[in-house]
């Protein structure tokens, strides 16, 4: 299971890094799609994952150590709804910067 | 809080109050500046005079407040009477310029921006001098260093006065840093920043092994502010400043800050061999060298500011000795100084005001053009020369005396002294002589710009107040300062204060004889090199060799350059570099614990993959790869591919025991695919003429971030992994979480607990942050220009149009979607609004016990708006429903915000929260708490921005028709 995971997160990262590393401002909105994927699994997993126990308390359920972890999911529900937002502001910037220089390079100009 | 305390904060506080409000007044209202700059300052003196009581006698006034009480760090005021004269001086002395300055700024200059930089630097000086934290000090001592590069440079026209300011702010600026740290290393000695206990631990500090380094860094700090040797170069540099300034900064304040701090550690870290071995050649060298190079220079204020340093150079030196007694004089010289050079910075801005120049060359007989400036001037100069009857003659034999004085047994440097202070005083005879003599007397002045004549009485008036102290002091020492002086004295020492005797006349003794052999030698040394000093050559300077100005001046320009190419050569001035070097930083990061530590995998228990999971992440991770691959051309399927690689996260979500998370995440795929859709239609189509793979460059790029991406990807991978199988702390802080969450928080489902109740601020700021960035996307829409070739519609709905024109017989410029387009999906899609609004409201409500919450329901509620501009297009939803969601996001940030402060009605903190189960007839039993209300905020907050950004994005493209209206027919003519 952890190694399915891991690798998961390997090709994510992976195809995120390449993509930011692109000179197309489109190219790079979809890499930090990617990479946000990949660093929200990684956040994730850092509580060690486990299998059909959500933190939903159960009254009969006394033994606590059964439950996953609360702690990554919380900060990782945030970072999911910041990163629409950052996506957004990206976007945004990257439609305004096209129609200044009416190209999509994100330098703002084509390499020379 | 008792009314001194009060009156502490209010000392601290109204200079920066007074500095932001004199800013905003009108840029002529030279008199209401002044007027309210001089009543500040006048505050603050009369806080000062009425703390007197509390000061005298060692005793001293304190105000805590913790800050960050873990770290030592804590705001603490400390009046003692050390600091209490500072206050007098910074206070009276800054009421004295304000008035001045009011007559010497002309019309033509922002007076409001002096203003307000002024009090900036009063408010930053009472900073220092009545901070009772180490760290505190620091912060005001740098903010002492910005306001004087914002006053220096004032007339920021001139090249000179822009040089200067950088060199001070660089200089001083600099030796703040060397002081923060010593600063630090002083905590770390003492165990804490409390200044009354670092004071207090002189023998832990001078036992310890890390004292030479703090005394070598605090003393970088004390003497480039002091603009002691050899960094005393950009003291006459400052001198472009405007003359208030010079005579603020210059004489009572800013360099005095480094002698202060000197004086203010002196019971802490004086008394120790490296002290004397340091600070004495210093004090020693800077009070030679000034002296002597102000004899030398042509330019009235370049005199002072040599003078200025060679004075300071003089108090160093008392400071160095290590006798109590010396602290005495240098506390007294420090005061005299302030007096008598503050006067005369004044007295050379008349002068330069009134006769428009400062050429000492072309100056002369002046006294009979202005009489009244030439008599205050005159006392003035004596009083620095250190004249009998002046005030500057008794600190200047106290320090004579202890000069001859033995301090270090057998040091030649020691018995140099006396010698050494001997002809200091001989050349600050001689320049002051000159200084009179040469500006006052001789020919009268015929090429003077202007008519010199005395100005106006409330230009000399402070010139007078001044001079009249000097005098006062020079006269009755016992009356006017004895008490004064003993408060401070009395500051510095601890509560001590050794023997010592203001008396005019102490017999004859060797320090008079000094005394006498300065001023007959002073006299001789003038009238022997008169004719020549009015010669033609420039002020004199350091010789090459030990000017350090100039290898800082060189060592800046080669930093520079070599940054400059630096940045070409790593390439930092494009985007993709500096992403480069971020990811490779990043990947060594994380390879570090593996190479150099002793930190490796070890799988443990591992249980078998799942199937299922291994299958959905072969879909997942060739989405993820195929993304990567065709985001360059095939945008579309791009965007595709990247969903289904967020479905598969998604799935993983929900499969490993994270429900709410796989719920966001579905929402936040559906927005931000569609957000998306909606960017593509304004990209830039193929070039078919960029240059292709064949450029080797281009090839070689790519395989480097192949490289990179795939060791950043591996990185990651065995991170996770060496982390997931690592056995987990049951004793985390999740188990305290899961134990309180339904006993403190009311709630069954952990995570939202956590977000609105344990964690309810870092929520607050989320929202923030989203509201913000909708805001920012709204705000940078509305001035959006696409590029022209994307304002024509799309070909594809050219040609639907064109199509229905024929058919349909449709009125031109009728932009209303028909009703046969998506005829069943878009009547399924609004049938599908009040579901959708009813299933937000049940995610919403059950989410503090289930899977749900407001950044769920706030999303969910936001896909069936999104649903119904998909299905009718802006005009039709608009004209149906009211959207607003600007108010959307202020009403839930505001409810947030309010239930947050609601806590405090009880005397709770912000954020606490409350909780109750409430039966309510045929729905049942529901939580009441006030965390409801709270996600209740974040639900509309996160449905009024993720609303806010998708519209607007949409409704680009209808307004870029409406305003050109051409696009579209010049396509459709195009087509014809």
């Amino acid at each position: 299971m952890e190694i399915v995971i891991a690798i998961a997160i390997g090709i994510l990262a992976a195809s995120g890094i390449w993509l930011i590393l692109r000179p197309r401002s489109f190219q790079v909105i979809i890499g930090l799609s990617l990479l946000s994927y990949a660093i929200n699994l990684f956040i994730f997993s850092m509580g060690g994952i486990k299998v059909g126990s959500p933190p939903l308390l159960d009254p009969a359920q006394k033994d606590l150590t059964v439950y996953a972890d609360p702690v990554p999911q919380a900060l990782v529900l945030t970072a999911i709804v910041i990163g629409f937002a950052t996506t957004a502001l990206f976007l945004v910037v990257l439609l305004a910067s096209r129609g200044l220089t009416g190209g999509d390079h994100v330098d703002g100009r084509e390499e020379r | 809080m008792a009314l001194e305390q009060s009156l502490l904060i209010l000392l601290i506080v109204s200079p920066f109050v007074g500095s932001v409000v004199a800013a905003f007044l009108p840029a002529t209202a030279r008199n209401s500046e002044a007027i309210f700059a001089g009543f500040i300052a006048l505050i603050n003196l009369g806080i000062a005079i009425f703390l007197t009581p509390h000061v005298r006698d060692g005793g001293v006034l304190r105000l805590e407040a913790s800050w960050i009480p873990l770290l030592g760090l804590d705001f603490v005021l400390r009046l003692d009477g050390f600091a209490w004269a500072f206050v007098c001086l910074i206070s009276g002395i800054g009421l004295l310029v304000t008035i001045y300055a009011r007559y010497y700024m002309s019309p033509q200059d922002p007076v409001p921006r002096f203003f307000s930089f002024l009090l900036g630097f009063m408010g930053a000086m009472l900073g220092v001098v009545i901070s009772g934290n180490l760290i505190q000090i620091v912060f005001f001592w740098e903010l002492t260093s910005l306001f004087s590069f914002l006053l220096i440079g004032y007339w920021h026209h001139s090249q000179s006065a822009r040089t200067g300011a950088r060199r001070a702010l660089l200089t001083t600026g600099a030796g703040g840093l060397c002081l923060f740290a010593g600063m630090l290393v002083l905590g770390q000695i003492v165990g804490s920043y409390d200044l009354d206990v670092v004071l207090h631990s002189g023998d832990r500090i001078a036992e310890s092994p890390l004292y030479p380094a703090a005394l070598i860094l605090i003393l970088l700090g004390a003497l480039t502010k002091s603009a002691q040797f050899p960094f005393h170069f950009w003291l006459p540099g400052a001198m472009s400043a405007p003359t208030p300034v010079s005579a603020y900064l210059h004489s009572a304040t800013m360099v005095k800050a480094g002698v202060f701090l000197l004086a203010r550690l002196w019971p802490a870290m004086a008394g120790h061999d490296l002290w004397f071995y340091i600070l004495a050649p210093v004090g020693a060298i800077t009070l030679l060298m000034g002296a002597a190079l102000a004899l030398f220079q042509q330019d009235l204020k370049g005199l002072l500011a040599y003078s200025t340093i060679s004075h300071l150079g003089l108090i160093t030196l008392l400071l160095a000795l290590n006798s109590e007694t010396a602290a005495v004089a240098a506390v007294f010289h420090i005061l005299n100084h302030a007096l008598f050079k503050a006067s005369l910075f004044m007295a050379a801005g008349i002068i330069d005001h009134e006769a428009g120049t400062r050429d000492i060359r072309r100056l002369g007989g002046l006294a009979r053009a202005m009489p009244i400036t030439a008599a205050l001037a005159m006392v003035a100069a004596a009083a620095m020369a250190g004249v009998p009857l002046m005030n500057g003659f008794l600190s200047k034999e106290m320090f004579f005396a202890e000069t001859v004085a033995t301090h270090v047994q057998g040091s030649f440097l020691d018995s140099l002294l006396p010698y050494v202070a001997t002809l200091a005083g001989l050349f600050s005879v001689a320049y002051s002589l000159r200084l009179i003599d040469q500006v006052f007397f001789g020919p009268k002045a015929t090429d003077l710009p202007k008519k010199p004549h005395d100005p106006v009485i409330w230009m000399l008036l402070p010139v007078g107040c001044l001079v009249l102290i000097c005098l006062l002091v020079g006269l009755f020492p016992g009356l006017i300062i004895g008490d004064f002086l003993d408060t401070a004295v009395r500051g510095v020492l601890l509560g001590q204060s050794p023997y010592y005797s203001l008396a005019i006349w102490h017999g004859v003794n060797t320090a008079l004889i000094m005394s006498v052999l300065a001023m007959i030698g002073g006299v001789v040394a003038y009238m022997a090199l008169r004719t020549w000093l009015s010669g033609d050559f420039e002020g004199a300077r350091m010789p090459g060799r030990l000017a350090l100005r100039k290898r800082v001046e060189r060592a800046q320009t080669a930093l520079g350059r070599a940054w400059a190419r630096s940045e070409v050569w790593l390439g930092l001035s494009h985007l993709q570099p500096q992403l480069r070097w971020i990811v490779c930083v990043a990947i060594l990061t994380i390879a570090w614990p593996f190479l150099f530590r002793t930190w490796t995998i070890e799988p443990g228990g591992v249980e078998q993959p799942d199937t299922a999971l291994l299958f959905v992440w072969l879909i997942g991770g060739a989405c993820a790869i195929g993304a990567a691959y065709q985001a360059k051309y095939h945008r579309l399927a791009a965007l595709i591919m990247t969903g289904g690689a967020g479905l598969a996260v998604c799935v993983t979500f929900a499969w490993l025991s994270a429900p709410d998370l796989a719920l966001t995440q579905v929402l936040v795929e559906v927005v931000t695919t569609v957000l998306l859709l909606l960017g593509l239609r304004w990209l830039p189509k193929r070039k078919e003429d960029i240059r292709e793979a064949a450029d080797l460059r281009a090839k070689r790029r790519r395989a480097a971030d192949a490289v990179i991406a795939c060791l950043g990807g591996v990185g990651l991978a065995a991170l996770s992994y060496a982390v997931m199988t690592a056995p987990t702390n049951p004793e985390g802080i999740a188990r305290w979480l899961l134990t309180y969450a339904y006993s403190e928080g009311g709630g069954r489902n952990v995570v939202n607990v956590i977000l609105v109740d344990f964690r309810g601020f870092d929520t607050l700021g989320e929202i923030t942050v989203l509201g913000i960035v909708a805001l920012s996307v709204y705000a940078l829409l509305r001035r959006f220009r696409p590029a022209l070739e994307s304002v024509a519609a799309p070909t594809q709905k050219t040609f639907q149009d064109k199509y229905d024109s024929l058919r349909h017989e449709r009125v031109a410029n009728d932009r209303q979607i028909d009703a046969h387009y998506l005829l069943i999906p878009g009547l399924i899609m609004r049938l599908l609004f009040p579901l959708i609004a009813m299933m937000a409201m049940f995610l919403f409500l059950r989410g503090h016990d289930l899977p749900g919450g407001g950044f769920v329901a706030g999303l969910t509620f936001a896909v069936a708006f999104l649903l119904q501009y998909m299905a009718g297009g802006a005009r039709w939803v608009e004209e149906r429903l009211t959207i607003l969601p600007t108010l959307w996001i202020g009403f839930g940030l505001l409810t947030a915000l309010g239930v947050g402060a609601g806590a405090w009605i009880w005397d709770l903190p912000f954020l606490s929260t409350y909780f109750s189960y409430k039966e309510l007839p045929v729905v049942g039993k529901i939580p009441v708490a006030s965390a409801l209300i709270f996600d209740y905020g974040v639900f509309t907050m996160v449905t009024g921005a993720t609303v806010l950004i998708l519209v607007a994005l949409a409704h680009q493209a209808v307004r870029w028709q409406r305003m050109t209206g051409r696009g579209e027919k010049i396509a459709l003519e195009e087509d014809r």
